[in-house]
């Protein structure tokens, strides 16, 4: 586990477009699922702007899924679909790592920044964004996966 | 990513010449940041124009870049791209730096002149 290569797999089919791609958890498999879900994404004329925050979200959702689901030894692979469906992009993210802390995504919390600049914070933004660019956003553990499913819609996100 | 510096009168502009500034990126840059302002003037600028892409660890790496500075330094950021400027909005960070639309902005005349 870990080790697997990136296996993609991007369909046009009848009822919309779907993309799949499962990848090592690890940030510079990262970077190479990311270019190819964006490249999936020019080829269906959504704007650059809705591609831009795709790629943002989908990188803060992988991110703590490297750095918390598969925090120190534990290592796997990021199983992650997208569907494209009506002017909005349903997601998909499933993991073998450890479960979120009590069974639920953290809320949209952001740090505090009105304060002295040697007491900024320089991490803890990734959910407040995920939660502000996303809707119907649902996260459950099934089994010994995680399985995190939000949509975003393209006509409006720009 | 590769950071390249320029004093320009009492200024030292830092060119991030990278197109993604994101959780691979981020010690690096953060490190690469204090060694070229470490025993710099007070006034530094960031030239973000070429950062297409930045994550939440790429903002926490500017926001350290600035934390690590001499208490007489100001970190200054110019020409941050549509993605990015929305990472920082999205973040209020944009009211935590002061931000130009580009170098050039950021330094006036004597950007021209330097160049």
């Amino acid at each position: 586990m870990g080790r697997a290569k990136d296996r993609t797999d991007a369909r046009r089919m009848a009822e919309g477009e779907q993309f799949e791609i499962i990848f090592p958890g690890d940030q510079l498999a990262l970077r190479r699922a990311l270019k190819k879900a964006m490249q999936f994404l020019h080829g269906l004329s959504i704007p650059a702007e809705a591609c831009g925050l795709v790629e943002i979200v989908l990188a803060e959702a992988v991110n703590n899924v490297i750095e918390h689901a598969y925090a120190g030894a534990c290592h796997g692979v990021v199983e992650f679909r997208m569907e494209h469906l009506d002017g909005a992009l349903r997601f998909v993210i499933l993991d073998d790592g450890l479960p979120m802390p009590d069974g639920v995504a953290p809320a949209a919390r952001i740090p505090k920044i009105d304060s002295p600049r040697g007491d900024l914070p320089e991490g803890g933004f990734g959910w407040h964004i995920i939660r502000e660019l996303t809707h119907d956003l649902a996260y459950s553990r099934i089994g010994n996966r995680n399985r995190l499913e939000f949509w975003m819609c393209t006509k409006d996100i720009t | 990513m590769k950071l390249t510096s320029k004093d320009i009168n009492d200024t030292r502009l830092i060119t991030a010449g990278g197109e993604r500034l994101d959780a691979a990126a981020a010690i690096r840059f953060k490190d690469e940041m204090r060694e070229l302002t470490n025993d710099g003037p007070a006034r530094i600028v960031l030239d973000m124009s070429q950062i297409a892409f930045l994550d939440s660890s790429g903002l926490g790496a500017v926001v350290g870049a600035m934390k690590q500075l001499r208490a007489d330094q100001v970190l200054e950021l110019a020409g941050l791209t549509p993605t990015v400027m929305r990472v920082f909005t999205l973040t209020r960070m944009d009211t935590v730096f002061t931000l130009h639309a580009d170098a050039q902005d950021a330094l006036g005349d004597d950007y021209a002149h330097a160049s």
